[in-house]
């Protein structure tokens, strides 16, 4: 079995990536933000899958992370000056720091990390809907603290000045890197044995599995690239608000990985794409239509109600996804021995 | 002395709105496994349902509030639930997320985002006079309505057929099926008190605030939740008892909390939450074997 057939998926998933940003490059600037705003989209989808699609967890709380990534990058990449109108009580060493826009992006991704820590060592020990209300907890927290905290988030208030340094090369570096660091932990021991835990946790304790401990290694990470994604978003919009971050982003991004397959990487990659396409032509049909000389005015809002129908359709119709949980490959390989005893659970399940 | 009064009543009507709420979620989830986020929205239409019609005659209103409710909550166990009955946990969770988002936006459609104020049973919102301490009348109608509803339906799952099948199918739905309940109908059931209840929280929190919104059910469905886990996930006394601790504990922190540290008062709510969690998972007020996994 050779490195690059073992790969491919990888490899595959890159070029998706590549082409989108290449499409991109040479299309007017509507297009282009479009496509920038998808990629950021799927940094933060692969994160989330990182954490739900090998634990099988569902998290709420990662979008917690992202604000803990946008305001973190925030206060790093900031000019003090702009730092002094808003941010006044930070400390002033953090005030005059200045940075370029990749050590902004990982100061956030290492702040999330840290907290992710702290709050994974008591969260990963529950399991199933606990460990989900945990996780949305840890969120209205997130959004209560820096909602009221002001000397660390101007409040509710907006933050703007940002710097805008959030282009398609940026973008779809941090798409690529963040897939090949999903890929580089899932295919890891790490990874094998969580997803062992995740398809029978009882089986994957009594073989000497730490189940906790290995999803708190993959929590941390998640947290990590899902804040990498928070901070591209404000420095893409150049402002930020923690109510940029709740409940309506919780449901757009969990929307892409359930409908992309929440059991695979490729079903993050597929899922954001197919979401995110779909949302664009609900956005073409809102407003304001002459169809035959019929005047149709779709309010705004239609969007939103086409997105959860979308989802629900994919929940009914397909609960697996549309990747039904596998990887994208171009040529495939006899079955594993695993998988006949993987389907026997699963239609146990279903009983 | 008369400070205490107050603070008990304000708690209890706060932690009785939180009850039913929790109720409501808890009755789904003890039957399906499911934690239905999208009883903040049957609140949500409810409490439209009852705006629209308030300028007619408040007791329509309060009719057509419980019918709405009550419709959309059938609908959605028809439509979107009843087919994934057989699905994880994890999988219905975000079929009721998505339903709620889908009730949301669909409202947000109809009558616009922005909050609506209506006179309906403004004349509640005076207060009484009980030596020395002044009650607003609708805390103490929430609390009597809350009282006589829990009181009903006690009566309803304990002395009647469908109670009894309701309760069974709560405690262990795979042998209640097996000794014959029928799963359809013992669901639609729960669903139908979820609506009732749900419309019941709408009709009150109308009257208490006067204004309706498309999220206005979040903050209630939020604390459904975590209600409904630390009472202990599918004991439905443990869901109302859970409701009433979380808005006493909330009251309470209101007024014990120094005034700098106040705005943050539901975070230290969910930090408890998740205290709570840790240190007894089956609940505040379940027996931990009970929670463990059925294989």
């Amino acid at each position: 079995m050779g490195l690059l057939h073992r790969h491919q998926t990888l490899l595959i998933l890159a070029a998706i990536v590549l082409v989108a940003a290449l499409v991109a490059s040479v299309s007017p600037l509507v297009m282009e933000r479009i496509v920038i705003d998808t990629l950021i989209k799927l940094v933060m989808v692969v994160g989330l899958s990182v954490f739900i699609g090998n634990s099988g967890v569902i998290s709420f709380g990662h979008t917690g992370f992202m604000v803990i990534g946008a305001y973190a990058g925030a206060w790093l990449s900031m000019p003090p000056n702009v730092k002094q109108i808003f941010l006044r009580e930070l400390p002033d060493w953090l005030i005059a720091l200045q940075l370029p826009a990749v050590p902004s992006l990982l100061g956030g991704a290492a702040l999330a990390a840290a907290v992710a820590l702290v709050v994974g060592l008591p969260l990963m020990r529950l399991s199933g809907i606990a460990a989900s209300i945990g996780t949305l907890s840890f969120l209205l927290i997130c959004n209560i603290v820096y909602s009221h905290w002001t000397a660390i988030s101007n409040g509710t208030g907006s933050l703007v000045g940002l710097p805008l340094f959030v282009d398609i090369p940026m973008a779809a570096g941090a798409a690529l890197a963040a897939i090949a660091v999903a890929w580089a932990f899932q295919e890891s021991s790490i990874g094998l044995r969580l997803r062992a835990s995740r398809e029978d946790e009882a089986a994957a304790r009594a073989s000497g599995i730490d189940v906790a401990l290995l999803r708190l290694a993959a929590f941390c990470l998640s947290a990590a690239i899902v804040a990498v994604g928070g901070a591209l978003q404000a420095h893409f919009l150049g402002t930020l608000t923690v109510g940029q971050f709740f409940i309506a982003i919780t449901f757009l991004t969990l929307a892409m990985l359930v409908v992309g397959g929440t059991g695979s990487l490729s079903g993050a990659v597929v899922g954001t794409f197919a979401v995110a396409a779909a949302s664009e032509l609900l956005r073409l049909v809102e407003g304001d239509h002459d169809i035959a000389g019929v005047a149709i005015t779709l309010p705004p809002g239609v969007r939103d109600v086409g997105l959860a129908a979308i989802m629900l359709a994919i929940l009914l119709l397909r609960p697996k996804g549309i990747t039904g949980g596998r990887e994208i490959v171009l040529v495939s390989r006899p079955p594993r021995r695993l998988a006949p005893v993987l389907d026997m659970t699963s239609r146990e399940r279903t009983e | 002395m008369t400070a205490a009064l107050q603070l008990i009543v304000d708690a209890l009507s706060v932690g009785s709105l939180y009850a039913l709420s929790a109720l409501g979620i808890g009755l789904i989830f003890g039957i399906m496994r499911l934690i239905n986020f999208a009883h903040g929205e049957f609140i949500m239409v409810g409490a439209y349902a009852a705006m629209l019609t308030a300028a007619i005659w408040a007791p329509f209103a309060v009719i057509v509030a419980i019918a709405v409710a009550l419709a959309v909550a059938l609908l959605t166990e028809r439509l979107a639930f009843r087919r994934l009955r057989a699905s994880p946990p994890a999988t219905l969770l975000i079929t009721s997320f998505a339903v709620s988002y889908l009730l949301q936006n669909l409202m947000v459609l109809i009558e616009g985002a922005r909050p609506q104020t209506v006179d309906f049973l403004s004349a509640l919102t005076r207060s009484m006079d009980v030596g020395g301490v002044r009650l607003p009348w609708i805390n103490v109608v929430t609390i009597a309505v809350t009282a006589v509803l829990l009181a009903l339906l006690a009566l309803f799952l304990r002395r009647t057929r469908f109670g009894r099948m309701t309760r069974a199918a709560a405690s262990d739905f795979r042998m209640a099926r097996l000794l014959g309940v029928r799963a359809d109908r013992v669901i639609a059931i729960a669903f139908a008190l979820s609506g009732l209840l749900a419309a019941a929280v709408a009709v009150l929190l109308l009257a208490q605030t006067g204004t309706v919104s498309p999220v206005m059910g979040l903050q209630l469905a939020l604390v459904g939740f975590v209600a409904t886990v630390i009472g202990g996930m599918g004991s439905l006394s443990g869901a109302v008892l859970g409701g009433l601790t979380v808005g006493v504990v909330t009251v309470l922190l209101q007024s014990l909390l120094p005034a700098e540290l106040r705005p943050f008062r539901d975070a230290f709510v969910y930090g408890l939450v998740i205290a709570v969690l840790l240190v007894r998972p089956g609940g505040l007020f379940r027996s931990a074997a009970a929670m463990q996994e059925r294989v």
